[in-house]
């Protein structure tokens, strides 16, 4: 192979920092989505377990829309055409004065596309957790917005925290796809090392080794988490 | 706005061409990574001493990284390591081998293993030896308990195709995007982009419902 | 497992590149090799760069140094002894054509390169084939005629280019308070000027000045301000093959020389099919004349 490496980049002004400042901004725009995500995906995923029609529709039209159409080209809709699309002045303050609008409109992006993969799993977790519950729920009196928060969702969470926590990994992965619009987060960071350097493999892997061990680190904490939050009874607890 | 939507037609070769590349990439992807995704759950099934560790690190590893990183790697890796020139293309797809038989290796693993070990116990019974079985009598099971969730990967990979934009190869995503900026018709191209995509995936995704139905039934 | 990967390489090496059977004699050059062994040459490709390399209404790359490519690919042909030669694009962006170069992926670049001492560190050049260097774009209007203006405003610059880092060492020299909004190319920059997402584009002018033409109503666009760079633009070729590079200089002179430099120069520029109308300059004209050595 016939390139010179030099690991030494890696720890060089101002190399180091940069690969730190992209990594910090991967997880301002991974958790700032997360929390869109899962606020949005939670109440779609009780509209598609409701008795009301209505809602069940709203549920599954957002999840059909957003499931079929690739998050890249979600991401230009939002970055590209939406602002076009909107009175001038509203378009003016998307694209302008409102604060990082790239980076903005990517968290908004990766957040409304997870919603709909969260809103999955919130749905099956309160499936799983059953009729029975939610019937014997409204048998002692409780109204149906009683029902979800006092017995389906407290335990539909617990269910779910792994299916939860590969969806925040993804978003963590995803995220990278921000670089399309210009926003300097770790992947692009390694590419404007190359450009000063040459030296791109050292900076990829660099990157390759920071979302190896994030992502090793957050399945590690939530694997501890699971066990201890799980539910009584169930194969999750190993005490089937 | 004024929107103009007869860019599109006006372009159809320049799109269906872009789209013929998605196509080809992404069944030559599932193709490459089914074959090593199936090689690697195998390894780990039978506890290949070692082998089955590395096989275990690599689905991880792959896992936890983001594909734009990984196409960025192969892209420029994958001709110095073969010493020649190779096509962005051949990089592009050995880049999403690689990464999509993680992905694969997990879902054939969970298909195996949903196949009664009897079944196993059974063909090794009647003399098959330990691989013969395994190809013969629990692979196709598996396959077919897996059809489904193998399909729904499918369509997230067609997905994913579009993310060769970061290296320019003309996909559908791509020669529209040529088109956007050529005829300076950005945000009709897009939303065509988005309604073709959507259209094609949600009839996958339908036609995958079905066949889980018809599954379920037999 | 890594034999697999291999053998999977293989496989779609084969699909992807139908190849010729090396006959020529390539004698020591790689490149020359590779062309002769698969007879493809692979060509590099910028998609915004007007009128130097930019896709034409056939959805083909065209412009200038696309031309000065083909007399190279005609020289090629004439070296190996083989009459067809397959041209296979790859289209490239600032932030990837050097590291293409390097690799082998592509043969040529032929773009709009500036030819400076770092770049030489990692891939060759050709003979200068035009000179510019780097301007701002702006709405009229906008008030905005030099970087200084800029305080508090945004500016979108090309990953990978000079002219982010002439502007970055600008802004960064006076204190300036500009917003950089970094862009993956030219398209996407003159996207973003066009529709307000930024108050200038800097670039190269005589990009600028062909993104212009290229606009939907070029009259609300102007080119500004002083010089931050000087850019002369090469051919990219790759390190460490004298043979091809002397080729690719061999069919260069001799277009300087014979005066064909001018007349192609003159198709792109003169006013060219965008209307970009800028006549050979004397810096440029005095180039192609040093540059015309005797055989």
């Amino acid at each position: 192979m016939n390139y010179n490496w030099d690991w030494g980049i890696l720890f060089r002004d101002p190399y180091a920092g940069w690969i730190l400042e992209g990594l910090w901004w991967t997880i301002v725009i991974s958790l700032l989505a997360w929390v869109i995500a899962f606020t949005l995906g939670s109440i779609l995923g009780v509209f598609r377990t409701t008795s009301s029609p209505i809602l069940r529709a709203i549920g599954t039209c957002y999840v059909e829309l957003f499931r079929n159409i690739p998050i890249l080209v979600q991401l230009f809709l939002w970055y590209f055409v939406f602002p076009e699309i909107l009175p001038d002045d509203w378009g003016r303050w998307v694209k302008r004065d409102m604060p990082a609008p790239a980076m903005t409109t990517a968290i908004v992006a990766l957040g409304l596309y997870t919603a709909s993969r969260v809103c999955e799993q919130v749905r099956s977790g309160i499936e799983a957790v059953g009729v029975g519950q939610r019937q014997a729920g409204r048998a002692i009196g409780m109204t149906e917005p009683q029902v979800y928060r006092h017995i389906l969702l407290p335990n539909a969470y617990r269910i779910i925290i792994p299916p939860l926590t590969s969806e925040f990994l993804t978003i963590f992965k995803q995220s990278s796809l921000a670089l399309t619009i210009g926003v300097v987060e770790l992947t692009a960071m390694t590419r404007q090392i190359e450009e000063y350097t040459f030296q791109g493999f050292e900076a990829f892997t660099a990157a390759t080794i920071v979302y190896s061990l994030v992502t090793f680190t957050v399945m590690f904490l939530m694997r501890f988490v699971d066990k201890r939050t799980a539910l009584p009874g169930t194969f999750a607890s190993g005490g089937a | 706005m004024d929107l103009d939507f007869s860019v599109i037609p006006a372009n159809s070769e320049l799109l269906v061409e872009g789209m013929k590349m998605t196509f080809l990439l992404t069944a030559l992807a599932i193709v490459g990574g089914m074959i090593l995704g199936t090689f690697l759950a195998l390894l780990r099934i039978a506890k290949v001493p070692v082998l089955a560790q590395i096989a275990a690190a690599y689905v991880n590893f792959f896992r936890s990284l983001p594909l734009i990183l990984v196409i960025f790697w192969l892209f420029f890796l994958v001709p110095l390591i073969m010493g020649r020139p190779v096509g962005a293309f051949s990089s592009v797809l050995v880049a999403f081998i690689l990464f999509e038989a993680a992905y694969y290796s997990e879902i054939i693993r969970a298909g195996i293993n949903s196949v009664s070990t009897g079944q196993l116990a059974a063909a090794r019974a009647i003399g098959m030896t330990y691989w013969q079985s395994m190809t013969n009598v629990v692979l196709p099971q598996a396959f077919r308990a897996m059809t489904p969730i193998l399909l729904t990967q499918a369509i997230i990979l067609f997905q994913d195709t579009s993310l060769v934009y970061v290296v320019g190869l003309r996909d559908f995503l791509v020669s529209a995007e040529i088109v956007a900026n050529r005829d300076q018709r950005l945000v009709e191209m897009f939303l065509f982009v988005a309604v073709v995509y959507f259209v094609l995936c949600f009839t996958a995704s339908l036609g995958v419902k079905q066949l889980q139905r018809k599954f379920a039934n037999d | 497992m890594k034999r697999i990967i291999v053998k999977l390489a293989a496989v779609a090496f084969a699909i992807a590149s139908v190849s010729g059977v090396a006959i020529a004699d390539a004698g020591d050059s790689p490149t020359l090799k590779r062309i002769a062994e698969r007879g493809v040459v692979n060509i590099g490709h910028r998609e915004t760069s007007i009128p130097f390399s930019y896709i034409g209404p056939e959805n083909e790359p065209i412009g200038y140094s696309i031309d000065l490519c083909m007399k190279i690919v005609d020289a090629i042909k004439a070296e190996l002894g083989m009459d067809d030669i397959e041209v296979k694009y790859t289209p490239v962006t600032g932030q990837t054509r050097i590291p293409l170069i390097a690799n082998g992926t592509i043969d040529m670049e032929c773009g709009s390169t500036t030819n400076n001492l770092t770049r030489q560190k990692q891939v060759e050049y050709l003979p200068t084939t035009f000179i510019t260097g780097t301007k701002i774009a702006s709405k009229k209007g906008s008030g905005i005629t030099q970087i200084e203006d800029m305080n508090g405003k945004a500016i979108g610059l090309s990953s990978g280019t000079t002219n982010e880092k002439a502007i970055k060492a600008v802004i960064e020299e006076k204190g300036l308070d500009v917003k950089v909004v970094p862009v993956k190319d030219h398209s996407q920059g003159w996207l973003a000027l066009e529709t307000d997402r930024i108050d200038a584009y800097g670039s190269d002018d005589v990009l600028l000045f062909g993104l212009i033409s290229k606009s939907k109503d070029p009259s609300q666009f102007q080119v500004t301000g002083r010089y931050l760079s000087f850019d002369p633009y090469a051919l990219m070729v790759q390190r460490n093959d004298s043979t091809f590079e002397r080729l690719g200089r061999v069919v260069m002179a001799g277009l300087m020389r014979s005066g064909e430099m001018k007349e192609i120069y003159a198709k792109w520029f003169e006013p060219g099919p965008t209307g970009i109308n800028m006549p050979l300059s004397a810096t440029l004209g005095t180039a192609f004349e040093v540059q015309a050595l005797p055989d």
